[in-house]
């Protein structure tokens, strides 16, 4: 899922304190997962942004609502009569929702109430851990579906480093060393003659250093 | 009614097996603690929310008194350590509002603790008297004096 994190409310008080009537648009997907910007969010949020522009002396209108996905155009048209009504809307969406919302509705200013941070999972309770970089170009099955490119502070694809303390990462301590866990999974699967093979450098095109990527499916199109 | 003699309005919830039989006993002691207090009675703390908290600051309350079990003597094993969490998570969030965090205060009292909880609300009433209104009454009040004049 989609990872993030709510911005701080001096933040976003300043990103909206030219609007009065504003609109706090939670997402049910990705973000209601990870307690960023579902509906519980939207209430908080909500009730903490009118109690701190009543500290400040602002007058927010501040309307609330979440809808299932706004990443979908099926879904954003629910929030149509709500975004209308209101002058600027604060998305608890990812990144990916709030430009879904703001290309829908060109007039409307739409901004982002959460830092997106990356694709993750829920580790342990409250815990939510990086493992996808969304590459375009999957090598998991090389390593015994642990990222390198991801997991690793260093992304070496030949690894290890040499740099981990006991299995913990040098970067990030408080991190285990993906080679690692590399090891020890392709041991447990019997395929650590796969760690023989040199892998070559990583063409990176396939990333967003080969611009903004999109998928065309010829066969679903209209 | 002014700024200056305002008094505070403090929401307690109080939890169902400890803090709120406290209050009680408390009352049939005819133990004396300022009458500022409205309390709202809850299964556990734990069943509370960082919204319940924001909704009462909202809503006009100069501060919030979370009362809940005492530490490894929850009825429901650990919903007051649940609540805790929430509560000094919410610290923080009113103090990125621009609210005083003191404003919210969580204590662990057991079933018996009349004499404590009567001492504990004394002292969250002083504490709120001395930082004065919430800024949202503040504003309000202000408000109101300014129709009247």
């Amino acid at each position: 899922m989609i990872v993030a994190e709510r911005k701080s409310i001096p933040e976003l008080v300043d990103i909206l304190k030219d609007h009065k009537r504003i609109l706090v648009l939670g997402c049910g997907t990705c973000v209601t997962v990870c307690l960023a910007g579902g509906e519980r969010e939207v209430s908080i949020i909500s009730s903490a942004l009118r109690i701190a522009a009543q500290v400040k002396g602002l007058d927010f209108k501040i309307e609330e609502l979440t809808i299932e996905r706004q990443c979908d155009n099926v879904f954003i048209e629910q929030a149509a009569e709500a975004i209308e009504r209101n002058d600027a809307v604060l998305s608890l969406g990812c990144g990916a929702g709030v430009q879904a919302i703001a290309e829908r509705y060109a007039s409307k200013p739409v901004y982002a109430g959460l830092d997106t941070a990356f694709l993750g999972v829920l580790e342990e309770r409250g815990v939510w851990a990086e493992k996808c970089a969304a590459c375009g170009s999957c090598v998991l099955h090389e390593y015994g579906g642990i990222c390198p490119v991801t997991r690793c502070a260093k992304h070496m694809l030949n690894g290890p480093c040499s740099g981990s303390r006991e299995d913990r990462c040098e970067v990030r301590p408080d991190r285990p060393c993906a080679w690692q866990l590399i090891y020890q999974r392709l041991k447990g699967i019997g395929q650590l003659d796969r760690l023989k093979k040199m892998e070559s450098a990583k063409n990176w095109s396939s990333s967003l250093n080969g611009g903004s990527r999109v998928i065309i499916r010829e066969d679903h199109r209209i | 009614m002014s700024l200056s003699n305002a008094e505070p309005i403090i929401i307690a919830f109080c939890c169902h097996y400890c803090a709120y039989a406290a209050a009680d006993l408390a009352g049939s002691m005819r133990l004396q603690y300022p009458p500022n207090l409205r309390i709202i009675r809850t299964p556990c703390t734990g069943r509370l929310e960082v919204e319940y908290f924001l909704k009462a600051f909202e809503n006009g309350a100069d501060g919030v008194l979370v009362a809940g079990c005492e530490e490894g003597g929850c009825h429901f094993k650990e919903g007051n350590l649940i609540a805790k969490r929430r509560v000094n998570y919410t610290r923080e969030l009113l103090a990125e509002i621009g609210l005083e965090k003191e404003r919210l205060r969580m204590v662990n009292i057991g079933a018996t603790d009349a004499r404590p909880f009567a001492e504990i609300i004394q002292d969250m009433v002083e504490t709120i008297r001395e930082m004065g209104p919430s800024p949202l009454k503040r504003n309000n009040l202000l408000i109101q004096q300014e129709m009247r004049s």
